[in-house]
């Protein structure tokens, strides 16, 4: 086996690729966007005071949690048609990311908003504020920065594992580079790309988490 | 017929219990408190004088008894004739009426001291935001903090939090206002300032307080009554120059002794 690297070629398939990953990138802010408004709601309905709600999005939770990704997407792209659901192998993709990411995100949320001390529940009390007013008024804007970065670290790990779409026909990155091995069976300069560019994004939303964590406030009341 | 005096009182309990664990804090607990009057609350730690407070402020659910704040029942409402539990909607009108300052001020720590304290006459009272601007630039002016309407809590000293949330619970204007050891958590310098502006608002006469303090000289110069607290009952209750000079029970005796020789 040889090591043959051609320069030329992987110069002349990276537009190709480029243009994919503007698909993955998508992709990853699509679910991003779902996983953090529907895991606020989980973190929401699994502290209610009702108990059937919070058992029942506990156990959601802990299920989806429990259970591949993989296993997820096809589920959602095999059996959600015999349901007469029928979407996009993207629209698919982004709902699987998303909710697969909404517990993840859901737990962390919980954590954020525990950690929010009990007498600013009970300050907004003594000044008759509503419940559900001081939840997004008082207590959300606080548990949020603290929670940033593993929210971004969560957001991260989902476009790193975007190329399972490909396995439902997404034509995101790694379907891409597939596609260029196979019409012209060489794979060490797509492939190696596609691994190039995850971890260029990967380092650069890193970065950008870090930067976000330095500008957050340290509340102390 | 409604006697006068019953019609009077801002607050009146009646047995009321509190259990934390296996702990009575409260054990069947009686007090009338008129309105206007400003009661101060002395006693050992444990004895159910914070827990009052946060029954008063429905921050806590007795186990058993009744709370009238106003005449108005706060943990139990009367719906189609018959009395039940009081919704969250009922305690929240009952809560109105009654403001408080905590020991640890909890002042939300993304707002400005303005913003602190405009927040709940904007969302509560529905003051729109210039009119609350105006009225809480004039109770932060009241509780001497003009040059700080801007500051967030972190830029505040600890006195300087506890007149930020003086003033935002008096810009409720609520006719009966708890003070839970509010300068037990002062670095002792601020301490003289805090109990100045409470002495202020107490000779105002503005509205019924009623403070659990460990300040005796405070208890003994600005309430008109004072209540020790023992094992979860009021065990003396009498006016600051009685309680003081000739206290009834041998344990209000050790008490004072032991807080008085202590500093």
């Amino acid at each position: 086996m040889r090591f043959d690297w051609d320069w030329a070629f992987a110069l002349r398939i990276l537009p190709t690729l480029a243009a994919a990953l503007r698909v993955t990138v998508l992709a990853t802010t699509l679910g991003s966007c779902l996983a953090l408004t529907l895991g606020l709601l989980l973190a929401v309905a699994r502290g209610s005071s009702i108990r059937l709600v919070s058992v029942a999005t506990g156990s959601a939770v802990e299920f989806v949690r429990g259970t591949p990704l993989l296993i997820q997407i096809y589920f959602l792209f095999y059996v959600m048609p015999r349901f007469g659901v029928v979407l996009s192998p993207m629209a698919t993709g982004v709902l699987a990311l998303g909710i697969h990411y909404s517990s993840y995100a859901s737990e962390v949320y919980r954590a954020g908003i525990e950690a929010v001390p009990r007498g600013q529940w009970e300050a907004a009390a003594a000044l008759s504020l509503s419940r559900s007013h001081t939840f997004f008024r008082i207590v959300l804007p606080q548990a949020i920065p603290p929670i940033v970065p593993s929210l971004g670290n969560y957001i991260v790990a989902m476009f790193k594992e975007t190329p399972l779409l490909s396995t439902i026909t997404v034509v995101e990155l790694l379907y891409t580079a597939k596609d260029i091995g196979s019409e012209t069976f060489r794979y060490l300069e797509p492939f190696t790309l596609v691994g190039v560019l995850f971890l260029a994004l990967s380092l650069i939303a890193m970065a950008g988490i870090r930067f976000v964590e330095r500008r957050l406030p340290a509340y102390s009341s | 017929m409604t006697s006068p005096t019953i019609s009077a009182l801002m607050v009146r309990t009646r047995g009321l219990r509190k259990r934390f664990g296996g702990r009575e804090v409260l054990r069947g607990l009686d007090l009338d408190v008129p309105e206007g009057q400003i009661v101060s609350i002395i006693g050992p730690s444990g004895s159910g004088k914070s827990t009052l407070l946060r029954v008063l402020m429905t921050l806590e659910r007795p186990d058993a008894g009744r709370v009238e704040i106003a005449g108005e029942p706060v943990f139990s409402e009367t719906v189609r004739g018959r009395e039940q539990p009081a919704s969250e909607a009922h305690m929240r009108r009952a809560r109105a009426r009654v403001g408080m300052v905590f020991q640890h001020f909890n002042l939300f720590p993304h707002m400005t001291a303005l913003q602190n304290v405009m927040e709940a006459p904007v969302h509560v009272l529905a003051m729109s935001k210039k009119d609350a601007h105006r009225h809480a630039t004039g109770y932060l002016e009241r509780v001497g903090l003009t040059d700080k309407l801007t500051a967030y809590p972190s830029q505040l000293s600890g006195g300087q939090k506890q007149r930020v949330a003086i003033a935002r619970a008096l810009a409720m204007r609520p006719p009966l206002m708890l003070f839970d050891e509010i300068t037990s958590a002062l670095d002792p310098e601020l301490v003289g300032g805090i109990l100045e502006l409470l002495r202020e608002l107490s000779a105002s006469r503005e509205m019924t307080m009623v403070i659990v303090t460990h300040e005796m000289t405070f208890a003994r110069e600005s309430s008109d009554r004072v209540l020790f607290f023992d094992a979860g009952l009021v065990l003396e209750d009498a006016p600051p120059g009685e309680i003081f000079t000739a206290p009834r029970h041998e344990r209000t005796r050790d008490f004072l002794r032991s807080v008085l020789q202590a500093r």
